[in-house]
């Protein structure tokens, strides 16, 4: 869906998918993303790039973290952020998608963030949306998550610089999750050396080695010699049983502990797009040892999602605030 | 009615002959009269000049949603039967999924009186093989038949329960009836929305996997042994799901199957981009299965090809692709894709139009389907070298959701008779 996400000119109109970027990007946004960091951490923590620009955050699911972490974002370029949790209001009286994105344009808005339950959400609303409008993907169904995966990148990049010598395991339930589909497209677009995921069958998509991917069922093995684990949410909401015979046994063949993650390189580094299921995914001593960057992630989500913001409104050249 | 309509200087299909010869095809009181030479004392009211045309029966369709009683929003039974006749389509089967759906000998008369009123092609209403189609209590199949029924079916509503599946082959066979199924588990079907594969794990949409359509072909196969049903599937998608029927049908058991002609065509990679347009159900599979369902139409384990016309209105289209309604509206692509078959050297002209005509003819145990002296006067007239463009000018069917639109297509039909009377005529 290139076309569709960058204009003729090379230039990114809506951000909805890792998916047909070139290696270029991936580095344009974490440059910009880098370029932030300093914003994040002064004391006035402002730049006034989207200054008179209104950002919907267009949320059809509940999310905390990635509705907070657009809106501090979009509030740090100085744009006006309407924040509308669509999955109690209007689909409950029965609007259709379509009238929905036509009243909130009629608001003269100039982005949505959209989370939406439905793969192709997303896709669909760019598609039908004013020429003006960039659509930024907050996660849809279980398609795509591109925010997420690129501040993982950048998350990695911090720690282990060179991605071609890379071995990275995903590790739970691949099949629903859309975080481990756009970070398996951003980690061969980066050409790490090896991509594992690592999961019993029921939670592996059919045909997932034609992503480019090793799959195990062993953690132990799937574990050994990775420079970077990242672990998944079990979610549990979408279980639709018989997938799981219990969260314990889960526990038993895939949560990562001490004497697990001594599987991996000595320097190998734990992540996990959050929330944590302490004692499901993985053990407290994991959560909060060491080897843990999952709170970093989550700066580094801020600062990303600022990059993707500016560089969809067209306000910085490469790398640099204009 | 005694009009006399001569068809002459056209290439005959008569359905019997294994290939096509230069000829003409007389009409007399809306029957055959003759086929070949014209008989000194025939004296035409009309002759129609086909030449460059084929001449073949009217196509019989078992899969048609009319979408009349009930959702007029989408189409009608004249929008659609006129459509039909546009298409060379001059019997149709049309899907008990109405609303009321068709589980009464009330609403077989209102379809069929509304048919005879547009004046189009025929339309054999087909029954609902449970009550309310809930897959619960058997209907009165009795009745339905007295009305006009041939055959009962469930649509795509499941039957979960194995013990009313055969009961209701049981009922559906005490009374002659076919009972036509579209195979797919309901457990395995789970909200599915396109084939499962790599593109559907890319996507991250939810999956059907082609074991949805074999679990249950093979479950159907196993209580025709049973009870000697005769059954017919319609709209079969995977390889093996055709394999399992070759073996039945090798072992003698009465079954005989369809598939829709844009599921000899179209794949699982058409989604790409969440194209709405292609979401259907059985999905676009595999080319593995899609090979799979062309060697059985060649062979002719799969004896006919059906539309499985599903016209929408354009806000049923309007969504996130797996919230959008499924189907397509196929019935004015029915030909050109066909034909397009025999140009890729698939199969020959005459099967190919045997799988459009005689062959669910025969299904559904019809004299149509063949042209011979005495046989209701059902043809088809068409240039198949003709090409079209799908866009408004061209397109009659209520329905605007094909995958197909804006293409250039080949294959037009020029004339539709039904019983000797001009239905449509392209000029």
């Amino acid at each position: 869906m290139t076309t569709l996400q960058l204009d003729e000119q090379g230039r990114l109109r809506h951000f909805l998918t890792i998916e047909g970027l070139s290696r270029d990007w991936l580095i344009r946004i974490m440059e910009t993303a880098q370029s932030f960091g300093s914003v994040t951490a002064q004391s006035v923590k402002k730049v006034p790039l989207l200054r008179g620009k209104t950002v919907v955050n267009l949320f059809f699911e509940t999310s905390t973290r990635t509705r907070t972490t657009f809106e501090l974002a979009a509030k740090r370029l100085s744009a006006d952020v309407l924040n509308i949790n669509l999955s109690v209001s209007a689909t409950a009286k029965g609007e259709s998608l379509l009238d929905t994105i036509r009243n909130l344009e009629a608001m003269f808005v100039d982005m949505f963030v959209v989370r939406h339950a439905d793969s192709g959400a997303a896709h669909f609303i760019a598609q039908h949306v004013a020429p003006h409008i960039s659509v930024i993907n907050a996660g849809d169904g279980r398609h795509a998550h591109p925010t997420q995966a690129m501040l993982d990148m950048f998350t990695i990049y911090h720690h282990k610089q060179d991605f071609e010598k890379l071995k990275v395991a995903i590790v739970g339930d691949i099949l629903h999750s859309r975080v481990a589909r756009s970070q398996i497209q951003a980690l061969k677009i980066l050409g790490v050396s090896e991509i594992r995921v690592i999961a019993p069958e029921t939670l592996l998509p059919a045909s997932v080695t034609e992503l480019g991917v090793r799959a195990f069922h062993n953690l132990d093995d799937g574990l050994a010699d990775t420079d970077v684990i990242i672990m998944l949410r079990l979610q549990k909401e979408r279980m639709q049983g018989a997938m799981l015979p219990s969260e314990h046994e889960y526990f038993q063949c895939f949560g990562l502990t001490e004497a697990r993650l001594a599987r991996a390189k000595p320097d190998a580094i734990v992540m996990h797009p959050g929330p944590i299921n302490r004692g499901v995914e993985m053990d407290s001593q994991v959560a909060d040892g060491p080897r843990s960057v999952i709170l970093e992630q989550v700066s580094h989500g801020i600062a990303i999602r600022m990059a993707v913001m500016a560089l969809a409104m067209g306000v910085v050249q490469r790398g640099a605030v204009a | 009615m005694s009009r006399c309509v001569a068809i002459i200087n056209g290439d005959i299909f008569d359905g019997r002959k294994p290939s096509l010869f230069r000829g003409n095809v007389c009409i007399q009181n809306g029957e055959i009269f003759s086929i070949g030479d014209l008989p000194d004392e025939f004296i035409a009211d009309e002759t129609i000049d086909a030449h460059g045309c084929v001449v073949c029966p009217g196509f019989v369709d078992l899969s048609v949603y009319l979408r009349e009683p009930g959702q007029e929003h989408k189409a009608t039974i004249a929008s659609e039967t006129k459509a039909a006749a546009k298409s060379g389509v001059t019997t149709l089967c049309c899907s008990p999924e109405t609303v009321p759906v068709i589980d009464t000998p009330a609403v077989v008369e209102l379809i069929k009186e509304q048919s005879i009123l547009a004046g189009f092609s025929h339309v054999i209403p087909t029954g609902a093989l449970t009550l309310h189609l809930e897959g619960q209590a058997l209907s009165a199949m009795h009745a339905l038949k007295q009305a006009g029924c041939v055959a009962v079916s469930n649509g795509t509503r499941p039957v979960r329960d194995t013990l009313i599946w055969r009961r209701a082959l049981e009922y559906a066979t005490t009374f002659d009836l076919l009972v036509i199924v579209r195979p797919q588990d309901p457990w395995l079907t789970a909200g599915g929305c396109i084939h499962e594969g790599p593109v559907a794990t890319r996507l991250g949409l939810p999956a059907i996997p082609a074991c949805a359509e074999t679990v249950a072909v093979a479950q159907i196969l196993a209580l025709v042994e049973e009870t000697g049903a005769r059954v017919h599937f319609s709209c079969l998608s995977t390889r093996r799901a055709v394999e399992l029927l070759r073996s039945a049908q090798e072992k003698g058991l009465t079954v005989t199957a369809d598939v829709a002609v844009h599921q000899l065509h179209l794949l699982d990679t058409q989604a790409e981009g969440f194209d709405p347009m292609v979401h259907v159900i059985p999905p676009f599979r595999s080319q593995e299965d899609r090979e799979g369902l062309r060697e059985a139409l060649t062979e002719g384990v799969v004896s006919a090809v059906c539309s499985d016309h599903q016209p929408h209105e354009e806000d049923a289209k309007l969504n996130v692709f797996s919230a959008t309604e499924p189907g397509v509206a196929s019935l004015e692509t029915l030909l050109p894709l066909m034909l397009s078959l025999v140009d890729q050297g698939v199969v020959g002209l005459p099967e190919a139009l045997a799988r459009l005509t005689r062959g669910p003819a025969g299904i559904l145990e019809l004299d149509g389907g063949i042209l011979a002296p005495g046989n209701r006067a059902d043809i088809c007239i068409f240039d198949p070298e003709a090409t079209w463009k799908v866009d408004e000018q061209s397109w009659w069917s209520r329905g605007r959701n094909t995958p197909f639109w804006g293409q250039s297509l080949k294959g037009r039909v020029r004339w539709t008779l039904v019983q000797g009377k001009v239905v449509y005529s392209a000029d």
